[in-house]
């Protein structure tokens, strides 16, 4: 049991919790942060990736990526949470109802 | 030339931002119209001299970010450029309206950072920027879909959205594992260098699923219907013709281009065939019985994007398949046809809201009386869609049939017959409405000549691509990217 399968265990686990969050909760910011856990998860196994044992060096190319993916996480969730604040303060409800939308609207 | 396609856009988006009234307009026209050029040029180039690389900033492959064009990208970024052109000078007058005003700052920006987000993804060469290039193009057009603000319409947003990034997160891990088993990101190197191991097999599903989720396929197609049905007129045409392709494209290119094949992936296709067939006949079935116009429209988006999954069982469940070329190019086909149709239907289906001010297709009375051109390009696009000859849908639905006949899975044929012929229901629903004399005066206000132009140029070309399938057949298959080592691509 080396270290690279424990990190590429943990980072799959939290991407399926993280899965299951988004598709259980009806509540919009539990969605969201679940989408959160869901990218920690990625960025845990990529992270992993950058350390190889028999080599002394840390490979950069992974470390790059996941500051990337960082920055895009932190826009995508700031969007989704305005998007939920507008949906609450016009509706009063932190759902997505999932009954079919008023056909009168 | 490629690196303009990207940076006119997004310029463009500043400019459209910052600017105020006629001036904002003109910059966006111009942003649209020099895209569009620069487009027809690279097209041009690559259909003369053969598929082209570049590295930005004299970087090379490792270290640098590469934009690569071949035919399969060159048809989609003329794809986007006919529809982004069509769809920003229907735009000039519909953001004028008293109504639409305060949104044409938002909106400009966000179509156009939405334009040069899609040519970017058409020109990726390397998988982890088209995470980041998906990201863009999610955010930006679920930023279009929730335009109109009201409380049905940001709720479609947000479940696309939140869709979307799971289907990127699934796509990220993708390309974990493929760096992981590989050892680089390079889409025209992973291939040759990764094998066909467990890791690879894996990648190639979360990467599979991810897009499949943005490009709505049957289980996945939840959130198509309320955001394209919610959003205004363009950006439903926009989101529809263009960004569902997007993703489609990306898929084209990471299963004939970067995996190698494998005993797996030949289940894959067929499943995926399978869904497609599915969601053909629900997704035409879904479209008939709706009675809100843009819901039927919506709705057809689902079937007719179906037809394009046909494409994996025919090509990969067959070693060397003779039929092979036939189904590529009738799916890509397939893929442009629906594009056009779909767009200039989308923006018909804005003039007739405009003008008889609902959405409900029983209270749309004696349209072809008083919006003839508008009639005329539903009629049009809808012929386009149905597939009857000499259109671009007959075209694609002809070669696919054929490669279908010829591969022996006649199950499929199912797609293409009873795909037409529901089609055929759904748009006669909607031209049947249009020769109803209108009891009231109600109807109807005046819609803009410009608006109704721009709709029937769509329809149009959505027909002439049938008489030009020579050159786009030529694309798909001589200029396809010469280094790609690995794929199924022969």
């Amino acid at each position: 049991m080396n270290s690279l399968l424990i990190y590429s265990i943990t980072a799959t686990s939290l991407f399926t919790i993280g899965l299951m969050g988004l598709a259980a909760h009806p509540n919009l910011i539990r969605k969201i942060i679940s989408l959160n856990i869901m990218a920690g998860g990625v960025f845990l196994f990529l992270i992993s990736l950058a350390y190889h044992p028999d080599d002394p060096g840390v490979d950069p190319v992974p470390q790059a990526m996941v500051l990337t993916g960082i920055v895009v996480t932190i826009s995508a969730t700031a969007f989704a949470l305005c998007l939920a604040r507008r949906i609450t303060e016009i509706t009063g409800s932190s759902r997505l109802e999932d009954k079919p939308e008023d056909t009168d609207s | 030339m490629p690196e303009l396609l990207v940076l006119i856009p997004f310029t463009a988006a500043l400019l459209c931002f910052i600017l105020k009234g006629v001036l904002r307009s003109l910059a966006a026209l111009l942003g649209a119209s020099l895209t569009f050029s620069a487009s027809a040029l690279l097209a041009a180039d690559v259909y003369q001299n053969g598929a082209i690389r570049i590295s930005l900033g004299g970087w090379d492959a490792p270290l640098g970010i590469g934009l690569s064009a071949d035919g399969l990208s060159v048809i989609f970024l003329l794809l986007t450029a006919i529809v982004g052109l069509m769809v920003s000078i229907y735009c000039v007058p519909f953001f004028s309206g008293l109504h639409e005003q305060p949104l044409a700052r938002h909106f400009w920006s966000l179509w156009m950072f939405l334009w040069g987000s899609l040519n970017s993804l058409f020109l990726v060469s390397d998988v982890f920027n088209a995470y980041v290039v998906l990201e863009l193009v999610s955010i930006s057009a679920a930023a279009l879909a929730a335009l109109s603000g009201t409380a049905a319409s940001l709720r479609a947003a947000l479940r696309y959205f939140l869709t979307a990034m799971a289907g990127s997160m699934a796509f990220l891990l993708g390309v974990g594992f493929i760096y992981a088993q590989a050892g680089t990101l390079d889409m025209f190197l992973v291939g040759s260098s990764g094998g066909d191991g467990p890791l690879m097999a894996m990648a190639l599903g979360l990467m599979t699923v991810g897009l499949i989720m943005k490009s709505a396929l049957f289980p996945f197609h939840f959130w198509l219907p309320p955001a394209h049905g919610e959003a205004k007129a363009p950006v439903s045409a926009i989101l529809s013709a263009l960004v569902m392709k997007g993703s489609f494209f990306l898929l084209l290119r990471i299963w004939f281009n970067v995996f190698q094949d494998s005993s797996l992936t030949v289940h894959a296709a067929s499943v995926l065939g399978f869904l497609g067939l599915f969601a053909v006949i629900w997704g035409s079935y879904q479209a008939i019985i709706q009675s809100r116009l843009k819901l039927i429209i919506a709705y057809s988006s689902i079937g007719q994007m179906g037809y394009l999954f046909l494409l994996f069982p025919l090509v990969l469940t067959t070693v060397d398949a003779a039929w092979k070329i036939e189904a590529w190019t009738a799916c890509v086909f397939q893929a442009v046809s629906h594009g056009l149709a779909k767009a200039s239907l989308f923006l018909a289906a804005g003039n007739l809201i405009q003008a008889s001010g609902t959405d409900n297709l029983r209270s749309m009375r004696n349209i072809a009386g008083s919006l003839p051109m508008t009639t005329f390009t539903l009629a049009l696009a809808g012929i386009s869609l149905m597939g009857l000859p000499p259109s671009g849908g007959f075209v694609a639905k002809w070669m696919l049939l054929q490669s279908i006949l010829a591969s022996g899975q006649w199950w499929l044929a199912a797609a293409p017959i009873l795909g037409g012929l529901l089609t055929a229901g759904y748009i006669f629903k909607i031209l049947s409405q249009a020769f109803v004399p209108g009891a009231e005066g109600a109807c109807c206000k005046p819609v803009c000549f410009v608006m109704e132009k721009a709709a029937l140029v769509l329809a149009i070309f959505s027909i002439l691509i049938g008489f030009r399938a020579e050159e786009v057949i030529f694309l798909l298959t001589d200029r396809i990217c010469a280094a790609n080592p690995g794929g199924f691509w022969p």
